[in-house]
């Protein structure tokens, strides 16, 4: 096959610049070939290389605390939880797959980030996700939410991982751009865990699980540009996700991982044979000589360049040690799955491939990835000017409301309030038996067999707050986290993070994008939650708008022991009801502000992180000594909402309740506002005092609002509603909309 | 009035993770010689029309837009003539 | 021991857990009765046909191959499936629990078939079900327990079959298990998956092999704060031993 002479122009075409096409011709001293160009495209993309990122994310807090592997050293990061287990979990996005091609592209979202955990040798326990989608009005977005649900769940239920928390908002500014990002938690034992790399003179090198297509050919260098009209035309690259094959290499691969007969196991994600021969060469500082004649392959005329670019999914790379690979070989045999010996690890550190009896490439790996020789770059930054306008939103300007109920009913049925059930039913959270707190509390809980402990997980991001206060925004994103970890019991331990942002090459994106990072930093920091790792997603724009700034946070915590778990809903009547914290009026990016007065205005509230801190202390001190009964912390929607929540959540078991919420200024504004840091939790009569005196001996401020009890949700004289019209609203709004034919 | 017969298949270069599980399958069953099984859908609808070039025109589009998805299927389809009796018209 | 509802001293039975390639539930169902319940339990992989001397076999849940095709109708021809269908027809216990219960009539060892979900949509909730014959050996002696409390987890639960079928389980006594509300009042309204008359668990005519959608595994571990499913495991294991 006659390949293509490579010139500047080609080189622009696959997404390089001359800059980086001068700097490869300096690297290897020569013109690369066609197939070599490929892999330098693929591997210096945004999605890969991280070149516009990586700067910044370095800044980040990223070890201490309980980490023992920290961000960017393996597939995912790990935590150690005791009991000589650790904890894996990593976030990615898969958006532009999934706005072309919604089911494909969630699935093959869950099944790459389920590859992440177990190629490090941990068994996936939980999936997670966190969904952006434009208004859920239109038509074309309930396309998109019901087939990105439908993917999620139909890959995660058949591969056999519960589903158990995720976060669903709709605003306009995802129309066209839909944020998809997946996330996966797995438990593997403290000294079994598998590393991604090559190393070992002569040790054979293995390709294993699918067969190489075609598919998603480019499809690394198609996340990192924006969509546009163009994408359309790139359409073949999507690729096509198999939970079935997934679980068949999951098992397989934890088998020869726990039998000791791997030197390294990396996954083939994005730029397939490409990304994962050079990244285990790199962190082994190791070559390797591969022959792509023996990668198993599904279509006919395949070329050398298709073949190391190709995103074919459930396929991963091995390394194994010298004398081991018939016994792995039989592994994967048991399980129908293809394993062939590719080539073999080298000493001279270089990339050799070979196809059809020709050398095709050689390449230095060092130079190809991340934390090598891959480009970094940082950018312009400017704040953006639409900030001017937003911070000075006059909120006295807002139009008093007559009927404080009616604006509760209408708020409380915002879609980015109400229950997501409709989604949550279509994924099994119970696979496994170890999901003790599912879906539609604050965090799930998830009991790690064989001890008294259970891991709590949220993913969580505000991005209205980001978007009028980046920095701000991003604190509460992690703060919030963590106060969902804390109200389930739980101690927070890590976060991992996904950065959708629009195109960084625009100053007001990248200023958003370095202050969001700012932001996490200064909260991770003070948390003593590092950043495990994560994903960066650029260019999430489409032609009409940018998408909000959302930096999702995706946060693990340890609960010690299994009496301290506690969840969201009111128990007994009769319980008396407190708020944890001091409400400031803010309602700034609120959903009071968006819903009732159609404006994203103001600033985002402010977060004093010692005072979270604080709340979160005592809260655990106060769930230690057995005194709570529920705990759900404030936000959108105010804490009218909260309370409502408080009185529904369990279906099984509703209970009204009467309440006194002290008034700033306004009704509307006390009710609605999202001020940080605070909590609601129920208490016993009989522990009232102790609750009390232990509270003012932490200094944490507290108010009595009420009592637990009847069939109705009374908030001051302003709110009179018989529950089974709030649980009407809470669980059938999302039902009705998406069951109507509009 | 014509009835439409609609075939529609993955792509050759699209994964059928479907067919590849069946063909494991045939081999429980002792059937070594199948191969490259890949499994499509069959859809059969009629077309309110006499003007057949009218009738192509519709089941492409609805074909293109609705029934197959054009990001991963291909498709065909057949159109046969043919007139209703007095009864089946009710 | 940890052990819920009633059971006596008795021979420590042996159950056969069935892996077949796509099953999720094998070590759900595993830990349950072995580590929970303390029973013994072996592992069954697909391609062999020794059932190992087991005195029960679950079919477990899950996505054999993928699901593909048809729920259950690649995994029938397994191995593995002709020993049991062997050993059921000999007179053997057989739990076919969702995936599993899809197995058992692709085999033909239940009659009916199991359909798309009415919603199109995978369903996982928990739910309540009426225990509709307490004259079977997976059922006997939980009489006290009206109404289970058990999950379901699947796309394809919708029990079908024609009128002679269906008449004929009802003549039988075959039906165990319906949809129902927590007081076990069997109407529509408590239907998940639009199941004919709320079927959601039926037996053969010699009462030996039960086809079950609900996850009873799912059920016996207090620290899940869900139990019920453990009734169904030790009624069955007191009344083939007692």
């Amino acid at each position: 096959m006659k390949e293509p002479e490579v010139t500047l122009e080609l080189a622009m075409e696959h997404g390089l610049n001359e800059e980086e096409y001068n700097r490869i011709l300096k690297i290897l001293d020569r013109t690369p070939s066609f197939t070599e160009l490929g892999i330098f495209s693929v591997m210096w993309s945004e999605h890969c290389s991280y070149k516009n990122s990586i700067a910044l994310l370095k800044t980040l807090p990223r070890e201490g605390g309980k980490l023992l592997v920290g961000a960017g050293e393996e597939n995912a990061g790990l935590v150690d939880i005791g009991d000589n287990l650790a904890v894996a979990f990593k976030i990615e996005s898969h958006n532009h797959p999934s706005a072309v091609e919604p089911y494909q592209g969630a699935a093959t979202g869950v099944g790459g980030i389920m590859r992440d955990i177990f190629t490090m040798g941990a068994r996936p326990i939980a999936s997670l996700n966190s969904l952006r989608f434009g208004s859920i009005e239109d038509a074309r977005t309930r396309y998109l939410f019901a087939g990105v649900v439908k993917g999620i769940g139909d890959y995660g239920n058949c591969f056999g991982v519960p589903t158990v928390a995720g976060e669903v908002y709709f605003d306009e500014s995802y129309q066209g751009n839909p944020l998809v990002n997946a996330m996966a938690v797995g438990i593997v034992k403290k000294k079994q865990y598998a590393s991604a790399i090559a190393k070992g003179e002569g040790n054979p090198v293995m390709i294993v699980g699918s067969s190489t297509g075609r598919d998603g050919i480019h499809g690394a260098t198609f996340a990192s540009e924006e969509l546009s009209e163009k994408s359309e035309a790139k359409r073949p690259s999507v690729q096509v996700g198999d939970p079935f094959t997934e679980k068949l290499l999951l098992e397989a691969s934890l088998e020869i991982i726990k039998n000791g007969w791997l030197i390294g196991i990396q996954d083939m994600g994005a730029a397939g044979i490409s990304c994962s021969t050079t990244e285990m060469s790199k962190k082994g500082k190791s070559g390797m000589k591969i022959n792509l004649d023996k990668v198993p392959l599904r279509e006919d005329g395949m070329s050398a360049y298709e073949i190391m670019l190709s995103e074919s999914q459930e396929r991963m790379l091995c390394v194994v040690k010298n004398g081991y690979e018939d016994r792995v070989k039989k592994v994967f045999e048991k399980w129908d799955l293809h394993c062939e010996i590719i080539g073999e690890v080298t000493k001279d550190g270089m990339l050799e491939v070979e196809y059809e009896g020709e050398t095709k490439a050689v390449l230095p790996p060092f130079d190809l990835v991340l934390g090598g020789g891959a480009p970094v770059y940082t950018r312009e930054q400017k704040e953006p000017s639409y900030l001017k306008e937003t911070r000075v939103f006059d909120f006295s300007s807002l139009s008093k409301p007559e009927n404080i109920q009616e604006v509760f009913v209408k708020v409380f049925s915002s879609p980015n309030i109400v229950s997501k059930k409709w989604v949550y039913e279509q994924y099994d959270s119970m696979v496994r038996t170890n999901t003790i707190v599912g879906p539609g509390c604050d965090a799930a809980v998830i009991y790690i067999k064989g001890t008294n402990k259970a891991l709590a997980m949220k993913t969580d991001c505000n991005a209205r707050y980001v978007y009028l206060n980046p920095k701000e925004g991003t604190k509460i994103a992690v703060a919030e986290a963590a106060r969902n970890i804390v109200c389930s019991g739980g101690i927070p331990l890590a976060i991992t993070n996904c950065l959708n942002f629009g195109n960084p090459y625009k100053p007001d994106v990248y200023w958003q994008f370095t202050k969001a990072i700012e932001g996490m930093g200064e909260a991770c920091r003070f948390f003593e939650t590092p950043v495990t790792g994560g994903n960066v997603s650029f260019y999430n724009e489409s032609p009409d708008t940018a998408v909000y700034p959302t930096p999702t946070i995706g946060m693990v915590g340890l609960i010690e022991d299994l009496k301290n778990i506690t969840t969201s809903y009111f128990k007994n009547e009769g319980d008396l009801i407190y708020l944890l914290g001091e409400d400031k009026e803010e309602l700034g990016g609120s959903e009071y502000l968006k819903v009732i007065h159609k404006k994203v205005a103001g600033d985002s509230p402010q977060i004093n992180l010692p005072v979270e801190k604080l709340l979160h202390d005592s809260l655990l001190s106060l769930i230690k000594d057995d005194l709570i009964k529920s705990a759900h912390d404030v936000s959108e929607g105010g804490i009218a909402c909260c309370l409502a929540e408080c009185c529904i959540i369990n279906e099984e078991k509703m209970l009204g309740a009467e309440v006194k919420i002290h008034i700033i200024t306004r009704t509307d504004f006390s009710l609605f506002s999202e001020s940080q840091s605070r909590i609601v939790v129920s208490v016993s009569t009989n522990n009232k005092e102790y609750f009390e005196s232990k509270l003012k001996e932490f200094n944490q401020s507290f108010t009595y609002l009420g009592k637990v009890g009847g069939e109705s949700f009374k908030i001051n004289d302003e709110i009179d509603l018989e529950l089974n019209k709030i649980s009407d609203l809470y669980y059938n709004t999302i039902p009705d909309i998406m069951n109507s034919e509009k | 009035m014509f009835r439409a017969k609609v075939l529609i298949k993955r792509r050759p270069s699209i994964l059928d993770p479907q067919g590849k599980a069946v063909e494991i399958g045939a081999k429980h069953l002792g059937l070594t010689n199948i191969k490259n099984t890949r499994i499509g859908k069959y859809i059969e609808f009629d077309v309110d029309t006499i003007d057949k070039t009218e009738a192509e025109k519709e089941v492409s589009n609805y074909c293109d837009k609705l029934l197959a998805n054009p990001i991963m299927e291909d498709y065909e389809f057949t159109l046969s003539e043919w007139t209703p009796s007095e009864k089946e018209a009710k | 021991m940890d052990s819920f509802g009633e059971r006596s001293e008795m021979r420590k039975p042996k159950f056969g857990v069935v892996v077949f390639p796509g099953s999720n539930c094998d070590h759900d169902a595993f830990y349950a009765l072995h580590k929970v319940l303390e029973f013994d339990v072996n592992f069954l992989w697909h391609k062999d046909t020794d059932l190992k001397e087991s005195d029960v076999i679950i079919l477990p849940g899950g996505f054999s191959y993928g699901d593909y095709l048809r729920t259950g109708a690649i995994a029938r021809f397994s191995p593995i499936m002709n020993s049991v269908i062997d050993f059921a027809n000999k007179g053997g216990y057989v739990l076919g629990i969702c995936n599993g219960f899809q197995i058992l009539l692709e085999a033909g060892l239940l009659p009916g078939a199991l359909l798309q979900n009415i919603s199109l949509k995978f369903i996982c909730k928990d739910v309540y079900l009426s225990v509709e014959n307490y004259e079977s050996n997976f059922t006997k002696g939980i009489k006290d327990k009206i109404v289970l409390n058990l999950p379901i987890a699947h796309g394809d639960g919708n029990f079908f079959a024609d009128e002679n079928t269906l008449k004929e389980l009802e003549d039988n006594n075959q039906i165990i298990l319906r949809y129902s509300s927590k007081s076990g009042n069997v109407s529509n309204e408590f239907n998940p998956n639009g199941s004919l008359k709320n079927i959601a668990g039926i037996i053969n005519k010699n009462g030996n092999v039960l086809g079950m959608m609900p996850h009873p595994e799912r059920s016996c571990n207090r620290i899940l704060a869900k139990t019920d499913g453990s009734l169904i495991f030790n009624a069955l294991v007191n009344n083939i031993y007692n």
